[in-house]
């Protein structure tokens, strides 16, 4: 079985992102980027499927500008067999990359696909259901555990109440959360071996989709601020705090 | 024209997530019909009912919605949709799970947990972990939406006399199956309902320890929450992890014990009104955000705490 992965070139999550002073988005200028960790979640999943021999052949794909490249080929070295990069200038928003994901599957003929539940850059945890959808498909987001077996996959997912399980036809969309597993690291060699892989590269156009922004950022501003009050000696003048001055107790 | 929202319920009761959601329906303008898609749904479309504001119920009552999986939910509601302008559920794990299918199937984006709404096409919400306001303006026919419920104040949830108005399957797909649900059971108030929050880090060092925050927690009614760390560590269950990528809370009081306060934290839970941060480590971030801030070790002051109250 084939399995595409999808990860995207974000943020890294240690970097507390600043507003531009003109409003038009935040400073993305010298700050160090990164595979979006649910992302490397999802590399690992499809890693492991193949080390237990349910998975023959893992795609890497990503939509993005040509400095993507750097996540797919860590993608490579984490295990990825191919990689493809979806190459635009154009920011891409979650429905039209779903496209261009749906179309890569479909050519591939991949029976699972693996996304991340969610990238911390513009948090918008959609593009997984959204590719789930054009593609008639089934979903198990939020996965903390996945277990293929035959022509169906059985998906324990990550709710606000607990954990669901669900039991899947393939083809299936797996979206990862933190739980499923924790991500190996690229060793050196496999650095040096995934230089050697094959990374081709195709435009919005090879797959027919449009990538015209539907949704218009009119500005971006820096979130309401919140100063940092004053520290209390001891537990007694917490308790008076709260029910004197804060009144919240 | 009017604005469909997707009500979160559990068949007997509507959820109050719900009530933010129509809030924010109001806020747009324009006549707010509810869909209570269930099995044996009556009661929750009865409560959908007198939610203040609403214009109409519309019930399903079919075994394809008994736990509302996404493939047949997203196919009924892109069915409903077409009379809208608007399709607004709240940012649950469950909205967020069915409505992006939604969009997909009408062919427009979806506009993600916003919080704040600027016109009938133009919403805020926060991007990098709530590090950035993004004001965004959709051109999509049908505007689909979640709505991050700490963004807006819950309607009232009796005062109205909705219509209930029952509608027909749209049919089950059959690709997924529910096979069963683990439900954590606890007495203490839901967190992201809770007027108060206790959550605890990876300084509580087990899920034991846990005990001493149930303990404070019980003696001020609090919800209890948790840091990724804790819950990756297995000390208490997923659905308690706050931050970007767990619940997002914002109670009149919080109180972080044990928590260093990494940005994905601090996106869960740092609009709630009042913060309080015990922690060992002057140093902690958390402190920069901390109405209250008592430098401590917290095997002795949440003890201490509990016992002055
Ligand atoms: C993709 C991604 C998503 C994430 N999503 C979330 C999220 O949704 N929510 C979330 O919380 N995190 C999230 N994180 C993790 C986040 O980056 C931090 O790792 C996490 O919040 C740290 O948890 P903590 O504060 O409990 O642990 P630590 O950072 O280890 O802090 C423990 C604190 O406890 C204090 N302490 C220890 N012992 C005592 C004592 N005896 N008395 C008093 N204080 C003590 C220490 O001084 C320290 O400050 C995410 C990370 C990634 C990469
Ligand atoms: N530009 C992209 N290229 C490839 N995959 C993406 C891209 N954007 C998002 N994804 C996938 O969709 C997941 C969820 O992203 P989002 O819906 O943007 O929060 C990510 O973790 C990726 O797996």
């Amino acid at each position: 079985m084939k399995v595409l992965v999808a990860i995207k070139r974000v943020v890294d999550y240690n970097v507390k992102v600043r507003v531009k002073a003109d409003q038009t988005g935040v400073d993305l200028a010298n700050v160090k980027m990164a595979m979006n960790p649910f992302c490397e979640i999802a590399v690992e999943e499809a890693v492991r499927l193949k080390e237990k021999g349910v998975v023959s052949e893992i795609v890497v794909v990503t939509v993005g500008k040509k400095d993507a490249q750097e996540q797919l080929r860590t993608a490579l070295a984490l295990g990825a067999d191919r990689a493809i990069l979806v190459e635009t200038e154009v920011e891409a928003q979650p429905l039209a990359i779903a496209k261009a994901l749906k179309a890569i599957a479909d050519k591939e003929g991949a029976k699972l696909v693996i996304t991340g539940k969610q990238a911390i850059d513009g948090d918008n945890n959609q593009t997984g259901q959204m590719l789930a959808a054009l593609m008639g498909a089934s979903q198990g987001t939020f996965a903390s555990k996945v277990e293929v077996a035959g022509d169906s996959v059985k998906v324990t997912r990550e709710i606000d109440g607990g954990l669901q399980t669900v039991d899947l036809k393939l083809p299936a969309i797996v979206t990862t959360d933190l739980r499923l597993n924790e991500p190996r690291y690229a060793s050196l060699p496999n650095i040096m071996k995934a230089k050697k892989k094959p990374l081709d590269t195709v435009t919005p156009a090879d797959l027919g989709v449009d990538f015209t922004p539907r949704t218009k950022t009119l500005k971006v501003e820096p979130p309401a601020d919140r100063k940092a009050g004053i520290k209390v000696k001891t537990v007694d003048e917490l308790v008076d705090k709260l029910k004197n001055e804060a009144k919240v107790i | 024209m009017a604005i469909l929202v997707i009500a979160e319920h559990d068949n007997a009761t509507v959820k109050g997530a719900t009530l933010n959601t129509v809030t924010a329906a109001a806020k747009i303008g324009g006549d707010i019909h509810v869909l209570v898609a269930g099995a044996g749904c009556g009661a929750a479309a009865q409560a959908a009912a007198q939610i203040a504001g609403v214009a109409k119920v519309i019930a399903v009552d079919d075994a394809a919605y008994a736990n509302q999986l996404p493939e047949n939910m997203s196919k009924l509601i892109a069915g409903l949709a077409a009379n809208y302008s608007h399709v607004l559920a709240p940012a649950t794990a469950n909205g967020k799970n069915f409505l992006p299918r939604v969009a997909a199937l009408l062919d427009v984006e979806q506009i993600s947990e916003i919080q704040e709404v600027v016109s009938a096409d133009t919403f805020k919400r926060p991007v990098y972990a709530g590090n950035a306001i993004a004001t965004v303006q959709s051109s999509d026919k049908v505007k689909v939406i979640t709505v991050r419920p700490t963004g807006f104040d819950a309607a009232a949830a009796t005062g109205g006399s909705a219509a209930v108005e029952n509608a027909g399957a749209a049919g089950d797909t059959g690709v997924a199956k529910f096979v069963g649900e683990e439900l954590a059971k606890s007495d203490r108030p839901e967190l992201t309902a809770a007027k108060i929050v206790v959550s605890g880090g990876r300084g509580m060092q087990n899920g034991d320890n846990f005990k001493l925050l149930y303990a404070l927690a019980d003696k001020l009614g609090a919800g209890v929450g948790a840091s990724r760390a804790a819950v990756d560590a297995g000390f208490v269950p997923n659905d308690m992890q706050v931050g970007q990528t767990g619940k997002v809370v914002a109670p009149g009081l919080y109180i972080a014990v044990g928590i260093s306060g990494a940005i994905q934290h601090l996106a869960g839970m740092k609009d709630s009104k009042v913060i309080v941060a015990i922690n060992k480590d002057e140093e902690a971030p958390i402190f920069q955000v901390a109405d209250y801030g008592l430098v401590a070790d917290l095997f002795a002051a949440v003890p201490e705490l509990t016992g002055k109250l």
